[in-house]
C-alpha cells in the first residue's frame, strides 16, 4: 500500500494500449536508445556535452533549438500522416485503424507540438542565431538565462515525448477547452502531459522574451538607432513585448487548470462555482497574440529576404515599422473571435470582429511594400526568394479566408467546421513555416559556412507548395459541405472519402518535400566544401553578412560603428568602414552546466506532478533552486580571448 | 553511387517552362476537386432556411470582396517576379524606398475595404444574432436542446414531446431553442438552417431559425465533447404543419418521459432516435440548475 502511494498514479494498465501505440512507444525509446549508443559509440558524448550541451553561444543554442524543432516537425507530421489516414478510412464506411480516444490523442499532441515544440522552437533558434549578430552584438543579454530557457523547452520536448512511452496524451484538442478537459471527463494523465509539456516550455519562452528583448534594447551597437535597426529585429522587439504581456496569462492559466486537476480546486469545473468561460477567454487572450508572435518573426524575415534578393533598400521601412507595432498592439483587442459561437450578444461579437479585420490593414501594408520592394529591383530567385513567392501565393488566400471568419455572421456557419482548419493551416504553414524554412536556408551559410544545395532546396519548394494546395483546398471545400473539424468517423453516405483521399495524396507530396529537405540537407553537408559561402553569399544588406562564415563565437572581433540603415550594403558602396581602431580583449561567457541540470530537474518536476509522485517534486526544486543559488557564488562565469589572436 | 548521382545532370529549366508546369499542378488539381466533389451537398450554399440563406449571402459577397482585394495583388506579385527578374533592362532604382503618394494608396485601400466590410459586419453581426427572434408575429414553437454524451435531447415543453436524436419542426414556422449541455461542451450546428451555436454546462444559450422547404438535414455536434462525439449527429425533418401535428400526437403514445429516464439517458453511450411523451417540464432547468450549486 505505502509502495503503491510512492508511485503514485503510474500503474502497468498506462502501458499497454495496443498495437498502434506499442509502435509508438517501440519508436521514441529506440529512436532515443539508437542516437545515445550512436553517441557512445563515436565516442562523441564527450564533445556533445563540452561542446554543444553546455555552451552559452547564442548561436550554438540557436543550433540546438533548431535540431530539436526538427526532430519534433518529423513526429509531429507522423501524426498528421495518421489522421490524414484514418480519416480517408473513416469517411468511406470502415472504422479505420484509430480509436475516437486515440485519434484525438494524436490530434491534440499535432498542435500541441506543432506550435510550442516547431513553431516556437525554430523562431528562438533562428533568432539565437542571428539577432545578435544583426544588431553589431557579440551576444545575448543573458547567455545563461538563454541557455535555462533552452532546457526548459527541451523539458517540455522531453515530456511531450514521454506520454508516448509512460501512459497517454490529452485527448481534448490543443487548447483543452474545460470541462473536457478536467478531472471529471479526463480521469487520466493526458491532460497533465499537456498541462506540463507547455506550461514548463511556456516558462522557458518567457525567459527568452525577457532577454531578446533587453538583448534589443541595450546590446545594439554604436550608431544603431531604432529606427536604423534592420527590420528582422524590429519584428523580433515587436514580437518580444507581445509575448512578455501574454505568456504570463498562458502560465497562470494553466497553473489555475492544473490546481482544478491535481488539489481538486473549481476554478474551471462546470460545477462547484467554477466557471469554464473564464478559461476560454484567458487562454484565447494568450491564443491569438501567440499566432502573431509566431508570424511576426517570418515577416522580418520575408522583409530581408526580399531586400537582399532584390538589391534594392526596403520600401516604405517606416511603415513596415508601424505597421509592425499596429499589429502588436492590435492582437491584444482580437481574442473574442475564438467563440463568437458562445452567445456573446450582437456588440460584443461586432467589436471583436471588426477589431480583427483591421489587422488586415498593416497585413496589407506590408504585403505592399514587399512587391513594391521587387518593383524597379533586380530580383534575384535563389532559394529564399522561391520561399517568399510561395508564402505570397498560399498566404494571401488564408488572409482572406481570416478576414471571412471575422465577419461574426460568417463565423456561425465555418467556426469549427474544416474550413477552419484549412484557414489556420493556410496561414502557419504559408506564412510561418515557410518564413521560418525561409529564414534557415538564408541564413544557414552564416552560422555554417556553406550554402544549403540550390536545386533540391527549390524543388523543395514545389513539393511543399504543391502538397500544401492538394492538401488543403479539399478541405476547405469539406468546410462548405458542413463538415466538423477533429472527426474520425463520417457518415459514408455524405462521400467525403474522395475528398480525403486528395488531401491525403496532398500529405504525401509534402512529405516528399520533407524528404528533399533532409537529401538536401545531407548532400550539402556532404559537398560542404563546394557549396562554401564566403562571408557575403547574398550580396547582404546588414551588419550579420560583414562577420566571417562561420560567424566566430565571439561574432564581432571589433565592434561595428554604423550610421546608416542597411550598413553594410552601405559600407560596401563607398560608405564609411564599419570597423576601425585597435584590437581589444574580448570576453565570452564560460561553459555552464546550469541549464541543462535545471532542465533536467524540471522536467523530473513535470513528470512528478503528472503521475502524482509527490516525493518527488521538493526534490526536484530543491535541484532547480541549488543550482541556481550556487551560480551566483561563481566568480568566473567569463574567459578572455585575448587581442592577439583576433589579429591573426 | 552516390558520388555518380550528385553528377548527374539535370537540365535547367527556363521560366515558361516552369510556370508552365505550375500551371498544369494547378489544372490537374482544379479537375480532381472538380471530379471528387460533383454530385456533393454544400451545405453552406445549398441553405434550405432564411437564416442560413442570408448567412450564404454574405458568405459569397466576403468572398467577391477578397477576390477584389487578392486578384490585383496576385497580378502584381507575379508581374513584378516575371519583369524585374534579374537580367532584364527595365529601370533599377536600388535606393528608391519611400514615397508618400504610393504609401498613402495602400494604406487607403485596406482601410476603405475594411470600412465597408466593418459596415456589413457591424449590422450582420445584430440582424443575425442568434438571439434575436425571427420576424414572424406567429408563435415561436419553443424546443430545448440538451446536449448529453454522445446523444442529443430535444424537449417541446409546451407539445409535451421529447425526442432523441431527431428534431421535427414545421415548415416554414419560427423555432426557438433554448440550448445547454449536461456533459462537457458541445457546438449545435444545422448547416443547412443556420449557423451554429455552444451547447455548455450550466449556461443557456438561444438559436433561432427555420426551415423553408420540407426534407431531412443534418444536424452534429461541432464541438469536441469525448471520445464518440463524432457519433452525436442528429436529423432535423421539416415538416408540413398537419404531419407536424400527427406525429406530436404519435409521440405521445411512446414511453412517459421523467426526471428518471433522463437520468438513464444522461449516462455516456450513443442512443437510436426515438420519442415520449414528456411530463416533466422542469428536466432542461434542472439540467443547467444542477450545476449552480456548491457543496451540499
Amino acid at each position: 500500500m505505502i509502495f503503491a502511494s510512492w508511485l503514485g498514479k503510474l500503474d502497468w494498465s498506462y502501458f499497454w494500449h495496443g498495437w498502434v501505440q506499442f509502435g509508438g512507444q517501440i519508436a521514441t525509446v529506440g529512436g532515443a536508445l539508437t542516437i545515445l549508443a550512436a553517441l557512445i559509440y563515436f565516442k562523441k558524448l564527450g564533445w556533445l556535452y563540452r561542446n554543444w550541451l553546455t555552451s552559452l553561444d547564442a548561436k550554438k543554442i540557436g543550433v540546438m533549438y533548431i535540431v530539436v524543432s526538427v526532430v519534433m516537425l518529423l513526429r509531429g507530421f507522423g501524426d498528421a500522416i495518421m489522421m490524414r489516414l484514418q480519416q480517408i478510412l473513416g469517411s468511406g464506411g470502415g472504422h479505420g485503424f484509430l480509436s475516437g480516444d486515440h485519434f484525438q490523442q494524436v490530434f491534440t499532441a499535432h498542435g500541441t507540438i506543432m506550435i510550442f515544440f516547431v513553431a516556437m522552437g525554430l523562431m528562438f533558434g533562428i533568432i539565437n542565431l542571428i539577432l545578435p549578430l544583426q544588431l553589431g552584438a557579440r551576444d545575448v543579454a543573458f547567455p545563461l538565462l538563454n541557455s535555462i530557457a533552452f532546457y526548459l523547452y527541451l523539458a517540455g520536448v522531453i515530456l511531450v515525448n514521454l506520454s508516448l512511452v509512460f501512459g497517454e496524451f490529452g485527448a481534448v484538442g490543443w487548447l483543452a477547452y474545460p470541462p473536457l478537459s478536467e478531472l471529471a471527463y479526463s480521469p487520466g494523465p493526458g491532460v497533465d502531459y499537456w498541462l506540463w509539456s507547455i506550461q514548463i516550455a511556456g516558462i522557458g519562452s518567457t525567459l527568452s522574451g525577457i532577454n531578446f528583448l533587453v538583448t534589443i534594447l541595450k546590446k545594439r551597437c554604436k550608431g544603431m538607432t531604432l529606427m536604423k535597426m534592420p527590420i528582422f529585429s524590429w519584428s523580433i522587439l515587436a514580437t518580444m513585448i507581445l509575448l512578455l504581456l501574454v505568456f504570463p496569462i498562458l502560465t497562470a492559466t494553466l497553473f489555475m487548470l492544473s490546481l482544478d486537476r491535481s488539489m481538486g480546486m473549481h476554478f474551471f469545473t462546470a460545477d462547484m462555482g467554477g466557471n469554464a468561460m473564464m478559461y476560454i477567454n484567458l487562454i484565447w487572450a494568450w491564443g491569438h497574440p501567440e499566432v502573431y508572435v509566431l508570424v511576426l518573426p517570418a515577416f522580418g524575415m520575408y522583409s530581408e529576404i526580399v531586400a537582399t534578393f532584390s538589391r534594392k533598400r526596403l520600401f516604405g521601412y517606416t511603415s513596415m515599422v508601424w505597421a509592425l507595432m499596429a499589429i502588436c498592439v492590435l492582437s491584444f483587442f482580437v481574442w473574442a473571435h475564438h467563440f463568437f459561437t458562445m452567445g456573446a450578444g450582437g456588440n460584443v461579437n461586432a467589436f471583436f470582429g471588426i477589431m480583427t479585420m483591421v489587422i488586415a490593414i498593416p497585413t496589407g501594408v506590408k504585403v505592399f511594400n514587399w512587391l513594391f520592394t521587387m518593383y524597379q529591383g533586380r530580383v534575384h530567385f535563389d532559394t529564399p526568394m522561391w520561399w517568399f513567392m510561395a508564402f505570397a501565393t498560399t498566404f494571401l488566400i488564408g488572409g482572406g479566408t481570416g478576414v471571412m471568419l471575422a465577419v461574426p455572421a460568417i463565423d456561425f456557419q465555418v467556426h469549427n467546421s474544416l474550413f477552419l482548419v484549412a484557414h489556420f493551416h493556410n496561414t502557419i504553414i504559408g506564412g510561418v513555416v515557410f518564413g521560418y524554412l525561409a529564414g534557415i536556408a538564408y541564413w544557414l551559410p552564416k552560422i555554417f559556412g556553406f550554402k544549403l544545395h540550390e536545386r533540391l532546396g527549390k524543388a523543395a519548394v514545389y513539393c511543399w507548395v504543391t502538397g500544401f494546395f492538394t492538401a488543403f483546398m479539399p478541405i476547405y471545400l469539406l468546410g462548405f459541405m458542413g463538415a466538423t473539424r477533429r472527426m474520425e468517423q463520417f457518415d459514408p453516405a455524405l462521400q467525403y472519402q474522395g475528398l480525403f483521399i486528395i488531401s491525403g495524396i496532398g500529405t504525401a507530396i509534402i512529405g516528399l518535400g520533407v524528404l528533399l529537405q533532409v537529401v538536401q540537407l545531407g548532400y550539402s553537408i556532404w559537398k560542404r566544401k563546394e557549396l562554401a559561402a564566403g562571408h557575403d553569399p547574398w550580396h547582404g544588406r546588414t551588419l550579420e553578412w560583414s562577420v566571417p562564415s562561420p560567424a566566430p563565437e565571439y561574432n564581432f572581433a571589433r565592434l561595428p560603428v554604423v550610421t546608416e540603415r542597411d550598413a553594410f550594403w552601405v559600407a560596401k558602396h563607398g560608405g564609411p568602414a564599419l570597423y576601425s581602431g585597435p584590437f581589444k580583449d574580448i570576453e565570452v561567457p564560460k561553459e555552464s552546466g546550469v541549464g541543462l541540470v535545471v532542465g533536467l530537474a524540471a522536467a523530473v518536476f513535470g513528470f512528478g506532478v503528472i503521475w502524482q509522485l509527490w516525493w518527488l517534486l521538493p526534490i526536484a526544486l530543491a535541484v532547480i533552486i541549488g543550482t541556481l543559488i550556487k551560480q551566483t557564488y561563481v566568480e568566473e562565469t567569463e574567459r578572455i580571448i585575448p587581442a592577439k589572436e583576433l589579429k591573426a | 553511387m552516390l558520388d555518380k548521382l550528385s553528377r548527374l545532370k539535370v537540365p535547367e529549366l527556363s521560366r515558361r517552362a516552369f510556370a508552365a508546369i505550375c500551371a498544369l499542378t494547378a489544372l490537374a488539381l482544379l479537375i480532381a476537386l472538380w471530379l471528387a466533389s460533383g454530385q456533393h451537398t454544400f451545405d453552406l450554399f445549398q441553405t434550405r432556411g432564411q437564416i442560413a440563406n442570408r448567412e450564404r449571402t454574405l458568405l459569397i459577397f466576403s468572398m467577391l470582396l477578397a477576390a477584389l482585394v487578392l486578384v490585383p495583388v496576385y497580378y502584381m506579385l507575379y508581374t513584378f517576379a516575371w519583369r524585374y527578374k534579374t537580367g532584364h533592362d527595365h529601370k533599377y532604382s536600388p535606393n528608391w524606398d519611400t514615397d508618400k503618394k504610393y504609401e498613402t494608396i495602400w494604406w487607403g485601400i485596406p482601410i476603405a475595404i475594411i470600412t465597408v466590410l466593418a459596415a456589413v459586419t457591424w449590422v450582420t453581426s445584430h440582424s443575425l444574432d442568434p438571439y434575436k427572434p425571427l420576424n414572424d408575429d406567429r408563435q415561436h414553437l419553443k424546443v430545448q436542446v440538451i446536449a448529453l454524451q454522445y446523444k442529443w435531447l430535444f424537449l417541446y415543453p409546451d407539445q409535451e414531446v421529447a425526442s432523441v436524436n431527431k428534431l421535427v419542426i414545421p415548415n416554414k414556422w419560427p423555432i426557438e431553442l433554448d440550448i445547454t449541455s449536461d456533459a462537457p461542451m458541445n457546438s449545435f450546428w444545422v448547416p443547412q438552417l443556420s449557423g451554429q451555436i455552444y451547447a455548455m454546462p450550466g449556461m443557456s444559450t438561444k438559436l433561432h431559425l427555420d426551415a423553408q422547404q420540407r426534407g431531412t438535414f443534418k444536424g452534429m455536434s461541432s464541438n469536441i465533447s469525448g471520445a464518440d462525439f463524432s457519433k452525436m449527429n442528429f436529423t432535423v425533418e421539416s415538416v408540413g404543419i398537419e404531419d407536424f401535428k400527427t406525429w406530436v400526437t404519435n409521440a405521445k403514445q411512446g414511453g412517459h418521459f421523467t426526471a428518471d429516464s433522463y437520468t438513464k439517458l444522461a449516462k455516456p453511450g450513443g442512443a437510436q432516435p426515438v420519442t415520449y411523451h414528456l411530463h416533466d417540464k422542469s428536466i432542461y432547468d434542472n439540467a443547467i440548475m444542477k450545476y449552480m450549486g456548491g457543496h451540499q
